[in-house]
Order: structure tokens, then C-alpha cells, then sequence
């Protein structure tokens, strides 16, 4: 169960998170919609620790994220996160890409971590590309190879930035397919997403982000289409 | 015909010269270039106000004459009684010389790894360790090489400084047979020749590893 009570972010005089409550049970898939700064990617950085937060408690199975003796590598291990920017290592084939954590980290032998490699880049439907360098690849590839990547760690909870945003039209459906198949798995997930139709499909609940506030929460049916919030409605309005 | 008063004996003069140059480079750039990682590393993570002191202080062996800090290098060493050879006190000199300018093609190459590849990293559960072993040692090392193997053949020739604190390295070993020879043009002919037969290997190394990585960038 990841727990988010109460958290404050600032960067500098900019206060980007003003008191987010929210807490994900397993299994369950939460998106967070919003416009652009409205503090989305930032909570999804302050849940694996990446950023410090001003006060306030995340807490991830019963550890509190930012307190001070928290392992944060150990923790990490159990919170994948895929960003919205392609961040393969270019150096690294596909396959060493997703086996260097499991060896490294987990220390794993090399049978075993490439075992584990090949099974989630297949399931990611990137069988054929084992031996391929990232930058030969188009950037829905290079999404799902961070995502199998992300798998490969056996994570308990998913956090997906706009996975989708910077890619072609065209590949955004390959990406989503391998999203809505880990949701149909019972994958715990935070997705903060601008694909409104994905949103409602795979939702148990949709937050809506403003100006560092989570405006309204509710099950993607009474979100989209009964909006409590002003800021929802005229949000909903602008991207329909 | 051509015809020359060099002997044998003048050429294996001038191989020793050689072997000093290759010697005081060696060990000047392997040195230089430890300190310079760990110099690069702690000017990165520091940011540039708290290591503004050492940058201050490389920045000196960067603008200041080689040849005035071997000279005042030597005297600070006879002043402080270490006793050290001509050998010990060019090494150590050439040794901060090459951390310097190291430094920066250190810290600029760990400066181009991106931000969120490094984040991505971490995010899998590496440490900062594993992020810098496996990651931006890696990437960073790419980017650099170019300007490492520049420094490196520009110490070698550099090195020659060394002449003022008495060692017979290659250019004073040429030199010593030019005054005696009187063969001025040949005899420096055939150092530039050994200078660059000694450089070739290095710049030719260089150039293999970054073919051999450039198909995947
Ligand atoms: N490292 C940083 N330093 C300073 N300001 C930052 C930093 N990261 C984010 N911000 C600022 O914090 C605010 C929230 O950023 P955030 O990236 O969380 O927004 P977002 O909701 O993800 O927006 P988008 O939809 O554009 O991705 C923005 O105003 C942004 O400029
Ligand atoms: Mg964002």
C-alpha cells in the first residue's frame, strides 16, 4: 500500500505540491490527469524518493520514504518508474539493459538475470530485439524496453510519467496495450497520463491535478463524465 | 651521399632520451589523470560553490608556464629539504599539471551523461556507486577519450620541459648531439620522427576504441 499524507513540495519559492493526500491499495490502478506543472511528475518523484518533499509522510508498505535511516536503493526496488523521456542506456544492448538492476542490484547470477531479461522483454513483445542497441530502436520501443526493464526488478508498484507524451501517434497504441496488459494483471500502478479514453478504461480512480492540489478523486466514470470540480469541467472541456 | 657522424652509441643516447620522455609521461598522465577523476568527481558532486577552492588552485597549474612551475616546483622542494630527484620533482609537477586540465575533461564528461538516464538508474535500485560504475563511467569515458589522448600526446611533448631541471629526456638528448655533432637539421629530424613513432600508438588506440563504440551512440 503506498500512503501519500499530507505532502509539501517546493523547488525554491515555487511550492509545486500543497498537501496531496492519497493512498493506492494493492492492485488498484489510480491515473492523475491535469495541465502541464500542476505537480503530476513531481509526487511520482517524491514517491520513490527521487525528491525530497517539505513535509508531510510517504509511506510504502510500511516505511516511510523520506524518514532518515530509509534505505531508499532497497525501496526503490519494489517501486518501478517509467519516465515520459526515453532513458535507455545507450551503451547497453536491450538485453543488458534490463539485466544490468537484477544482476547489480538484486545480484543475481548472470543465467538467472538474463532468464528474467528475456522473459519480460517478451512479454513487453521485444523478443526479436535482444541483442539490439536502444538508438536503433523507435522510441515505443525503447518505452517498453523501460518498462520490461522496470518488470525485471519484480516490482510490487508501477509509477508510469506520461510514458506516452513523447512519442509518435502511431506508437502511442503499442505502449498502452502494454500498460492496460499489466493493469489486467493486477499490477498496483499510479499512471499520470493525457490519454483521457486510456484513463477511463483502465482506472479504479482518477485524480485530477491543479496547481499542486488534487482537485477531485473519484472512479474514472463519475470523473469524466460528473465532474464535481470547476477546474475538472473546464480541464475535461479543453482536452475533449 | 648522404653521410652522417652519428654512431650506434648516439642512437642508443637518443632511445634513453626516449625512454626518459616515455617514462616521465607515463607516469605524469597515469597520476594526472587519477587525480583528475577524483578531482572531476568531487568539482561535479560539489557543484561549483563548494569546490570553488580547487578550482581556484587547478586553475593555476592551467595558466601558469610549465616551465616557471618546474622551476618553482624544484625550488619549493629544495626549499622544504623533501631531497627529491630531478625525476621525482618533474613527475609530480607534470602530475598536477595533467590533473588539471584532467579535471575539466572529467567533470564535463560526467556533465553529458543526461540527468535522467542517471535518474533511471537509480530508480532501479543502483546506488550512487553502481550509477557511476555502470553508468556514467561508461558514457562518460566515450566523450571524454578524444580529449584525454590530446592531453596525454600534448604532456608527452610538454615533458620536454623537463630538460630545465637537468633530466635527458629526448629534446636535451638531441640537443647534446647537435652541439657535438654540428648535424643540427638531421639530428632534429630524427627526433620529431621518434616524437611522433612514440605518439603514433597512443593516437592510433584512441581512435580504435572510439570506432569500436561509435555504432551504438
Ligand atoms: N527540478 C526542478 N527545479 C525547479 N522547478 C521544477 C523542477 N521540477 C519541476 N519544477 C517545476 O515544478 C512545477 C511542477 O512540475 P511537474 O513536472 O511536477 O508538473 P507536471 O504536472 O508533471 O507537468 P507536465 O504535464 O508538463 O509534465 C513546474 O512549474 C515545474 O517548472
Ligand atoms: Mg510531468
Amino acid at each position: 500500500m503506498i500512503e501519500i499524507e499530507n505532502v509539501h513540495k517546493s523547488f525554491g519559492p515555487l511550492e509545486v505540491l500543497k498537501g496531496i493526500d492519497l493512498t493506492v491499495k494493492k492492485g488498484e490502478v489510480v491515473t492523475i490527469i491535469g495541465g502541464s506543472g500542476s505537480g503530476k511528475s513531481t509526487l511520482l518523484t517524491c514517491i520513490n524518493g527521487l525528491e525530497t518533499i517539505a513535509s508531510g509522510r510517504v509511506v510504502i508498505d510500511g516505511t516511510d520514504v523520506h524518514a532518515k535511516g530509509t534505505d531508499l536503493n532497497k525501496l526503490r526496488q519494489k517501486v518501478g518508474i517509467v519516465f515520459q523521456q526515453w532513458n535507455a542506456f545507450p551503451h547497453l544492448t536491450v538485453l543488458e539493459n534490463v539485466m544490468l538492476a537484477p544482476r547489480k542490484v538484486l545480484g543475481l547470477s548472470k543465467e538467472k538475470a538474463e532468464e528474467i531479461a528475456v522473459k519480460q522483454l517478451t512479454h513487453v513483445g521485444l523478443a526479436e530485439k535482444l541483442g539490439v542497441y536502444p538508438n536503433r530502436m523507435s522510441g515505443g520501443q525503447q518505452q517498453r524496453m523501460a518498462i520490461a526493464r522496470a518488470l525485471a526488478m519484480s516490482p510490487t508498484y508501477m509509477l508510469f510519467d506520461e510514458v506516452t507524451s513523447a512519442l509518435d501517434p502511431m506508437l502511442v497504441g503499442e505502449v498502452l496495450d502494454t500498460l492496460r496488459m499489466l493493469a489486467s494483471e493486477g499490477m498496483t500502478m499510479i499512471c499520470v497520463t493525457h490519454e483521457m479514453k486510456f484513463a477511463r478504461e483502465v482506472s479504479d480512480r482518477v485524480a485530477f491535478f491543479h496547481q499542486g492540489i488534487m482537485a477531485e478523486i473519484a472512479p474514472p466514470e463519475q470523473l469524466f463524465d460528473a465532474p464535481q470540480h470547476t477546474e475538472t469541467k473546464k480541464f475535461l472541456a479543453a482536452t475533449h | 651521399m648522404f653521410s652522417t657522424a652519428l654512431t650506434w652509441s648516439d642512437l642508443a643516447f637518443l632511445a634513453q632520451g626516449a625512454g626518459m620522455t616515455l617514462a616521465v609521461t607515463a607516469v605524469s598522465v597515469a597520476a594526472g589523470t587519477v587525480l583528475g577523476i577524483l578531482f572531476g568527481i568531487i568539482r561535479f558532486q560539489f557543484g561549483p560553490y563548494w569546490s570553488a577552492p580547487l578550482t581556484f588552485a587547478l586553475d593555476i597549474f592551467r595558466s601558469v608556464p610549465l616551465l616557471i612551475q618546474l622551476v618553482l616546483g624544484n625550488a619549493l622542494q629544495s626549499i622544504a629539504k623533501m631531497g627529491w630527484p630531478p625525476f621525482t620533482t618533474s613527475c609530480v609537477v607534470l602530475s598536477l599539471y595533467t590533473a588539471a586540465y584532467c579535471t575539466e575533461i572529467v567533470r564535463g564528461g560526467i556533465d553529458s551523461v543526461p540527468v535522467n538516464t542517471r535518474r533511471a538508474a537509480r530508480s532501479l535500485g543502483m546506488s550512487w556507486w553502481q550509477d557511476m560504475r555502470y553508468i556514467v563511467a561508461p558514457l562518460a569515458i566515450r566523450v571524454s577519450l578524444p580529449s584525454w589522448i590530446g592531453l596525454t600526446l600534448g604532456v608527452m611533448k610538454d615533458s620536454a620541459l623537463v630538460l630545465w631541471l637537468g633530466l635527458i629526456e629526448l629534446l636535451r638528448a638531441s640537443q647534446i648531439l647537435v652541439t657535438r655533432l654540428q648535424e643540427p637539421l638531421f639530428i632534429l629530424l630524427l627526433c620529431g620522427a621518434i616524437y611522433f613513432v612514440i605518439s603514433l600508438p597512443i593516437a592510433r588506440f584512441g581512435r580504435y576504441l572510439e570506432e569500436r563504440w561509435s555504432p551504438n551512440d
